[in-house]
């Protein structure tokens, strides 16, 4: 648990450092996700690190489970601040619901419809 | 000294502490966990907006400042970092899934993108909000530190874009799911795709809890459209005005 901890937090800590760095507009968490996934594919590859490679695992899904409740402290901040939106909150509302939910669909609509695509083609073959 | 002024003296000893504000959040994720769970997993029953709104209503109540209760929820806060950093995992492990859906992965989010941003355009047009408001918005499907530096970048107001991605967020969790029913959209990762790259972090939430591959496709979706989100909105800008 301590091993793969520091592991994700050293990652995040290069992440967030390259990020300064570069003074690139993704966050350093996001870096630091894309650096650990190459480390995985590309550094981890023998089986020698299954062990460490497990532990990892472990931890990142215990720690995800719970990626619901990370969003309760801003969250409650959202709460507290809505009245910053002033006399458009209604409008702001409705494009907010309108538009994520069109995105949403206009998306997995996309997606599923390439997906069967691919699959006719496969079986064509 | 009387019974009531000894605990309003317990009451202040606590509220200043970190250790108050993080119990009640955990005891209010808890509950709305336990009451999301006992629903059946109803996307309505959303964990995050129950807690949220048990927090605040009692922040609300006691008349406690959102600096006060962050100075102790900012330990829970403090874990989104690595939690994102740990969303390579759930990826990595999926891995030979993503390689075989990389064609749809990529049209999706060449199309979703540009979609997301111009419908956020259009409506927000539609419904008359300033032209500072619009800029606020646009970027409001990625995740918080992302949207807030693009706000920044085209001249929105990154305070108030980060209230409306969290919204952004909600919304495409609890309401999300019924949108993809009635549009008869069956395929698991394309939801969860739809869920990452329109809701961001509180969609994959909502999507690992119900479906771990579902779950993957979301952070990837949630990784990509960031990366993508950003480069897009400097390209469309320039089109728009």
């Amino acid at each position: 648990m301590l091993k793969s901890l520091f592991i994700i937090f050293l990652f995040q800590l290069a992440g967030e450092a390259i990020q300064k760095f570069f003074e690139i507009s993704i966050p350093g968490p996001v870096i630091g996700l894309i650096l650990l996934l190459l480390f995985f594919i590309f550094f981890l590859k023998s089986t020698s690190f299954k062990k460490i490679k497990k532990k990892i695992s472990e931890t990142s899904h215990q720690i995800i489970n719970y990626l619901s409740l990370l969003f309760v402290p801003i969250g409650v901040g959202v709460v507290m601040h809505v009245n910053y939106l002033g006399d458009n909150l209604f409008k702001i509302l409705a494009v907010i619901t309108i538009g994520t939910l069109l995105t949403l669909v206009f998306t997995a609509f996309v997606m599923e419809k390439i997906i069967n695509l691919q699959k006719k083609n496969v079986k064509r073959r | 000294m009387s019974k009531e002024d000894k605990l309003y003296e317990i009451w202040v000893y606590l509220q200043a502490e970190p250790l108050f504000w993080i119990t009640l959040t955990l005891g209010a994720y808890l509950l709305g966990d336990y009451l999301y769970k006992k629903s059946k997993l109803n996307p309505l029953v959303n964990p995050v907006a129950i807690s949220i709104l048990i927090v605040s209503s009692i922040l609300l109540i006691m008349d406690v400042s959102y600096d006060r209760y962050f100075n102790g929820a900012k330990f829970i806060h403090f874990m989104l970092g690595p939690a994102t950093v740990a969303l390579a995992i759930p990826i990595y492990e999926k891995k030979n899934l993503i390689l075989r859906e990389i064609k749809p992965i990529i049209f999706s989010i060449f199309l979703g993108i540009p979609f997301a941003i111009l419908i956020t355009f259009y409506l927000a047009t539609f419904f008359k909000l300033d032209q500072e408001i619009i800029l606020t918005m646009i970027p409001r499907n990625v995740t918080a530190p992302i949207a807030m530096g693009i706000a920044e970048l085209i001249g929105g107001i990154p305070s108030l874009t980060a209230i409306i991605t969290i919204i952004t967020g909600i919304i495409g969790a609890s309401l999300g799911t019924f949108a993809l029913n009635i549009f008869k959209i069956k395929d698991m990762n394309a939801r969860g795709f739809g869920f990452g790259l329109a809701s961001h972090g509180i969609g994959t939430a909502r999507a690992m809890s119900k479906n771990k591959t579902a779950g993957v496709f979301a952070a990837l979706a949630m990784g990509l459209s960031g990366i993508a989100t950003s480069i897009f909105i400097l390209i469309l800008i320039k089109f728009i005005y």
